[in-house]
């Protein structure tokens, strides 16, 4: 009945009325008809924050130094399964004496061998780091993926219907949490890996992988879960949820476009502190060893394997434990940063 | 399109007379209790709020109805009510005769459309990390209207239609001031072409110079698109310029309803007269003197409502009748046509002030009296 042009014809006379276009109401409408969206003004914020820069800086170039592991071992010309101080191949260039502790200073450090190598067998440490590195940030990276998905679905299903559905979530989520999480892992994981390889034959490594994927996704979901449920019953109670479904929009839309846009920032902070968080749970469980096992290279093995050397060879556990140390100190200052940036006092 | 041609003059002459116009909306009975949970090990029901207990309203075409009350009387519940916000425990809405009382989403979707709503918070009801456009596009999205020459010039039709600058389109609305926002949330009212919209104090978080700008924003967008609003508001000085008819409510009641000049000159409940003399003197030039009502306490608890005349606990004509009958909302001798009221012994029709005024708060009238000796 009301026809667009009508609503065209008395646009104008509206517009026009003197008293709407007073002063205080219009001031704010400065130049710049782009308007700059909650993210663009977190970035903003971010770049202006040095630490984040930096921390971000050097994390990307781990992440960078993982991914091109195998360029940087041609480049050195090593790799991290060769034994150079056992293979007959390399008998000419001696890496260890007789007591099997690396020729030359800080751990053998050398041209060929730029970290050192490892007492006993001679592997190259910086090949063996990089590569570990790979395994524990890609591992890392699936892990807090997978939580940060199944925590965002069951808190959003939690949150948004309410009720018996958010009550029973609620309870299998504190009964998940009620598990001691670190003597679980370790108890878990041969029974995880022993349900789907028999225990008698070798465990192949992509297995072990999965295993440890599973363990600590089904243990870990649970923090980003509990996050995810009170933002959404925040955002439920706010108007523009009333707004949407007085417009008659779907469920699934509400959730899509009115809630899920606004629980970005939080998980995105949280996400950044799972992950260092989750590195160190993998290396925990390689160190204990439960987690990856010879040959594989993986960071927490080098601290297992490192803390049997300390005595002979101290130098061996410098690299890793500096990189490792660098890494989570720089990822968790990132998390303060992105948070930091996201904080919603500082920019309406 | 008959409905479209209300024009500020006409609806000037309708002032005072009882609306004839056809029915847009009909709630009869309306009943929201909110359950009380409570009890250890097993939960259980053990009350309920009675937020809105069998109100009666109607809405004409085009009409503007005024829904005032004190603050938890129940007049957001009964807006998200009708607009289907909330599941009635009981009673009857019919929109065009169609009954919606309990339609789910998809049987209400030919109806939707035509009833939206205005929003209290205007820092809440706008989604931060949406644009202007997409948040005002929104609506014609979910219901699949494309008008002429697209969403997009639609979108900015609505922006300047209420004031702001089509140019703003692709702004956030942090970028707004209250006011501005709430001219947002008006276009998005607009964009699906209602008719009729629901407003819960759209006014009542701004700032007072900004106020009169969206009332009158919003009376212009009445006036000339032929909306028929529901206005809810906590006083009655807001709605005075607005609002053809006026339901004033108490507790989940409607206890008087009439149009505007009978609610504000020839009030018969004596709770209407105490909202009256709430609203603060704006004629400085009027000669006689109006009343002075002062109630005391505070509206008592939804959960057990007093029995009788739910105002009998605040009220200074109470007598035995009010405790054990319910008043019924009647046109009561010596009112004009429509106009309603909910009262066994109700007051004179007029607004003067009487030989003594009526305080009822004990520590206000210490006060007075104190000062009076001195
Ligand atoms: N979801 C709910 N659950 C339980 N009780 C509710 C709920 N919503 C409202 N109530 C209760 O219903 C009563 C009426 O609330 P309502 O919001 O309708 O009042 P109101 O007239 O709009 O008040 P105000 O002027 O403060 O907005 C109040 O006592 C309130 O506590
Ligand atoms: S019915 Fe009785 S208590 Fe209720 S308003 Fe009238 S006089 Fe007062
Ligand atoms: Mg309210």
């Amino acid at each position: 009945m009301t026809s667009p042009t009508k609503a065209e014809d008395s646009g104008s006379a509206v517009a026009l009325e003197p008293e709407l276009a007073s002063t205080s109401e219009t001031a704010k409408n400065k130049t710049g008809l782009e308007g700059r969206s909650p993210g663009r003004l977190m970035w903003q914020r971010f770049r202006r924050d040095r630490t984040g820069m930096v921390c971000a800086g050097v994390v990307i170039f781990f992440f960078v130094i993982a991914l091109l592991a195998p360029v940087l071992t041609a480049i050195s010309g090593t790799d991290p399964y060769t034994l150079y101080g056992q293979d007959p191949t390399y008998a000419d260039k001696p890496v260890l004496d007789e007591f099997g502790l690396p020729l030359g200073y800080f751990g053998g450090v050398s041209a060929e061998h730029w970290f050192g190598v490892e007492p006993q067998y001679g592997r190259d440490l910086f090949a063996m780091l990089v590569y570990g590195m790979r395994t524990s940030l890609y591992m890392a990276l699936g892990v807090a993926t997978l939580l940060t998905v199944t925590g965002v679905i069951i808190g959003l299903v939690g949150g948004y219907f309410g009720g018996r559905t958010d009550y029973w979530l609620g309870r299998v989520t504190d009964f998940f949490l009620s598990f001691p999480s670190q003597l679980f892992f370790i108890a878990f994981m041969p029974v995880v890996t022993a349900f789907f390889v028999d225990p008698r034959e070798e465990t192949p490594t992509y297995f072990r992988a999965l295993a440890i994927l599973i363990v600590l996704w089904v243990l870990g979901w649970m923090g980003m879960a509990r996050l995810v449920r009170s933002v959404v019953l925040a955002v439920r109670e706010r108007e523009f949820i009333e707004a949407a479904k007085v417009s008659g929009a779907s469920p699934a839309r509400i959730i899509r476009k009115e809630i899920l846009p606004n629980i970005v920032t939080p998980v995105l902070v949280q996400f950044t502190y799972q992950l260092p968080s989750t590195i160190l749970t993998i290396a925990f469980l390689s160190f204990a060893g439960v987690g990856f096992v010879e040959p594989t290279p993986d960071w927490g093995r080098l601290f297992a394997a490192g803390a049997q050397y300390t005595q002979q060879d101290p130098a061996f556990i410098f690299f890793p434990g500096v990189a490792l140390v660098i890494f989570i100190l720089c990822f968790n200052l990132l998390g303060d940063s992105v948070r930091d940036a996201f904080d919603p006092k500082s920019g309406r | 399109m008959s409905e479209n041609l209300t024009l500020p003059a006409q609806q000037g002459s309708t002032d005072g007379a009882p609306s004839t116009t056809e029915t847009l909306l009909e709630v009869e009975g309306l009943t929201k209790h909110f359950p009380i949970y409570g009890g250890f090990p097993i939960k259980r029901k053990v009350g309920a709020v009675q937020a809105v207990d069998g109100v009666d309203l109607t809405v004409g075409v085009g009409e503007s109805l005024g829904l005032v009350g004190e603050s938890g009387c129940g007049k957001s519940t009964t807006g998200r009510l009708i607009t289907r916000l909330l599941e009635p425990t009981g009673g009857r809405i019919t929109y065009r005769g169609q009954d919606i009382t309990h339609a789910k989403r998809k049987q209400l979707a030919p109806v939707r459309s035509e009833i939206q709503m205005i929003f209290q918070d205007p820092y809440s009801s706008l989604n931060p990390r949406q644009t202007v456009g997409s948040i005002i596009k929104s609506p014609m999205e979910v219901n699949g209207i494309n008008p002429a020459g697209g969403r997009e010039k639609k979108v900015r039709e609505l922006l300047e239609l209420v004031g702001l600058n089509p140019e703003h389109y692709n702004r956030f609305p942090h970028e707004f001031s209250g006011g501005q926002r709430q001219r947002i949330g008006v276009a998005r009212a607009l964009a699906l072409n209602p008719k009729l919209i629901v407003a819960d104090e759209p006014v009542s978080a701004l700032d007072v110079s900004i106020q009169a700008q969206v009332i009158n924003l919003l009376q212009k967008v009445q006036d000339e698109l032929g909306i028929a609003f529901l206005f809810i508001a906590h006083d009655l000085a807001v709605v005075r310029h607005f609002s053809q008819r006026v339901a004033v409510m108490y507790l989940g009641k409607v206890v008087e309803v009439g149009d505007r000049e009978s609610i504000y000159n020839r009030p018969r409940h004596p709770y209407t007269h105490a909202l009256l003399s709430a609203v603060p003197e704006v004629r400085v030039d009027e000669e006689e003197q109006r009343e002075r009502i002062r109630l005391s306490g505070d509206v008592p608890s939804p959960i057990s409502p007093p029995s009788g005349c739910r105002f009998r606990t605040r009220c200074w004509k109470a007598q035995d009748k009010c405790a054990t009958e319910e008043p019924p909302l009647v046109q009561i001798s010596g009112n004009r046509e429509g106009h309603l009221t909910a009262c066994h012994f109700p007051e004179d029709p007029t607004t003067e002030a009487r030989d003594e005024d009526v305080v009822l708060d004990p520590a206000l009238k210490a006060l007075e009296d104190s000062a009076g000796k001195e």
